[in-house]
């Protein structure tokens, strides 16, 4: 019978066909805990009379949203994660790698057809590896820590197919701020988004990873890109594993198939306050802006910070008066883009480079807004209150855009520049 | 009972900023829910209110912290036309009931409200609103009181098994 992917990755992890709507105790694969998230989930699986955990092998602990430590509370969460992880026997990442999603990436912990969690929302970025991966709150996942499985709404999925060529400083951000714009931020609520297409396959992992990121902006459970070559030599020089197909059916039952054509896509910004307020990077150009911010697990990444310092070009200085924040999204990544001269390069320009963490994208640790600020930010959400004040404006964008902007002080189409 | 109304798209950092998220007491919590968007919801908010929103209530975050922050100021229940899907198994889960009913829109600020979970509707301002029952097996753990009480007794699951 034909299946979407969702429902092939149930229907393979459950040993038996499952359809969209049914509901399943599915096992996991992987489950990821982090700072903010992770000692509520600690705490409920010992309210609900967890001793050991279902396999420390399959769980990801690490810190990335408060990082290092800026307050005493955080400093505590800290301690009492690291006393858990000692005492199961989880290996934690601690606060030394990176953003979550990055992470979980680079160190092959996701693969094609593995259910994996996290208590994150953006979980669903490892679709990009071709997992089913979501974002659950802290007490499902105390119930995963304690019996390795969690109830499932087997997802309804949208076909989306992407075909033509990005044109020049334009790119997979770009994509998927304009999907957002089109479908809505509740437009794929319960549903999977299944990516396919030429444009997807030449897309780089980066570049997916992006896409996938986002999906839980439009609702969606979680955001797969049809697994590839590409797919398979990212995992499998991570981990032993070998490839096989896993492609939704032609004729599957499709909630909905969307077809695009980013061939004359232009730079694209969501505007304040919705993720799905999109427009052309034209409408808005000449916005004056007080802070940059290039990174999260959105956009944190080399090709990103590349793409970045590319718009720059030879220009030596950011314009006066704009905070330019920069964050690698982990480790190997800002080792990368400083054996590349990146770094150098940005901090040359006036730009505050931080050690890998999500920095002002949740608005938790530094980088926060004043009243009547302006910010155009890399990352995945420009809600109100969201990097520090509710007076505050966040425009979300490409680096490319953000880069571009951070030259003039004001939103700047990258392909003027 | 009175209604807190709210519109459309109501996010999660609206109903707890991130720079709250190291606070894990509901009650704590409740001191800066909304805090930012709406800073008397605090103050004035009382034991048994109802926070009604449009639709797309509790989008974006995982963060289990805004039903929290919600139970802490002393609401049981939120009544939207839909849910973001985390925040909708967050409430369940936490013990904060969320209902749908597609005549959340016509309910006001401040109108008197009250929940008949047996017969399916909220009277609001004197108007009857149906609203959809809670998916089956979400129903088990509402009943149970929430998923920690529905796994406490609970020493293994059946893997694969369909509710």
């Amino acid at each position: 019978m034909s299946a979407t992917i969702a429902e092939k990755i149930f229907s393979q992890r459950c040993g038996r066909p499952v359809r969209a709507g049914e509901v399943v105790m599915a096992p996991v694969d992987a489950a990821m805990i982090h700072d903010i998230t992770g000692p509520l989930a600690v705490r409920v699986f010992r309210e609900m009379g967890g001793e050991r955990v279902f396999d420390p092998e399959r769980i990801i602990m690490l810190f990335d949203h408060q990082v290092p430590a800026d307050s005493i509370p955080a400093a505590e969460n800290h301690v009492f994660m690291r006393q858990f992880a000692e005492e199961q026997g989880i290996h934690n990442y601690d606060l030394l790698e990176g953003v979550c999603h990055q992470v979980v990436m680079e160190k092959g912990r996701a693969a094609p057809g593995e259910i994996i969690v996290g208590t994150d929302s953006h979980t669903c970025t490892y679709g990009a590896a071709g997992a089913f991966a979501t974002g659950i709150g802290s007490t499902d996942m105390g119930f995963v820590l304690k019996f390795g499985a969690l109830y499932f709404r087997v997802p309804e999925s949208v076909l989306v197919e992407v075909e033509g060529a990005f044109g020049k400083r334009v790119g997979a951000k770009d994509l998927i701020l304009s999907l957002a714009g089109d479908i809505g931020a509740d437009g794929a609520t319960y549903m999977a988004l299944e990516f396919t297409g030429r444009a997807m396959r030449e897309m780089s992992m980066a570049g997916r990873m992006t896409c996938a990121n986002m999906a839980i902006e439009m609702g969606a459970k979680a955001g797969i890109v049809q697994p590839d070559a590409a797919t398979w030599d990212y995992v499998a020089a991570r981990r032993d594993i070998e490839p096989f197909d896993l492609a939704g059916d032609e004729d599957a039952a499709y909630a909905e198939r969307r077809r695009y054509d980013v061939t004359d896509l232009a730079p694209q910004v969501a505007v304040p306050h919705n993720v799905d307020n999109v427009v052309d990077v034209t409408k808005v150009a000449g916005t004056k802006v007080d802070q940059v911010f290039i990174g999260s697990c959105t956009n944190g990444r080399y090709e990103d910070l590349f793409e970045a310092a590319e718009v720059m070009g030879d220009a030596d200085r950011f314009a006066d008066g704009v905070r330019v924040i920069v964050i690698p999204a982990s480790r190997t990544e800002y080792l990368k883009a400083l054996r590349a001269g990146l770094i150098e390069r940005f901090v040359e320009a006036g730009a505050l480079v931080e050690a890998p963490c999500c920095g002002p994208c949740m608005g938790g640790a530094f980088g926060l807004l004043a009243p009547g600020e302006v910010s155009l930010s890399t990352s995945n959400r420009n809600f109100r209150g969201r990097q520090g004040s509710a007076q505050a404006l966040v425009y979300l964008s490409s680096p490319a855009t953000a880069a571009a902007s951070a030259l003039y002080g004001e939103i700047t189409d990258p392909r003027e520049v | 009972m009175r209604v807190w109304k709210f519109g459309n798209d109501i996010d999660t950092d609206a109903i707890i900023p991130g720079r709250f998220l190291t606070i894990y007491d509901p009650a704590e919590l409740a001191k800066h829910a909304f805090e930012g968007t709406r800073d008397e919801f605090a103050k004035e908010v009382r034991e048994g209110d109802v926070v009604v929103g449009g639709s797309n209530f509790g989008c974006g975050s995982s963060r289990e912290h805004a039903p929290l922050a919600l139970l802490g100021a002393g609401v049981k229940v939120v009544v939207a036309k839909s849910f973001a899907r985390i925040f909708y198994r967050n409430a369940v889960n936490t013990g904060l009931l969320p209902l749908v009913s597609a005549g959340a829109e016509g309910i006001r600020d401040g109108d008197a409200v009250t929940v008949n979970l047996a017969d399916g509707y909220i009277e609001a301002n004197g108007k009857r609103l149906p609203i959809e029952p809670v998916p089956g097996f979400m129903k088990e753990i509402v009943d149970a009181g929430g998923l920690v009480a529905y796994a406490k007794n609970l020493d293994e699951v059946k893997r694969c098994s369909t509710e």
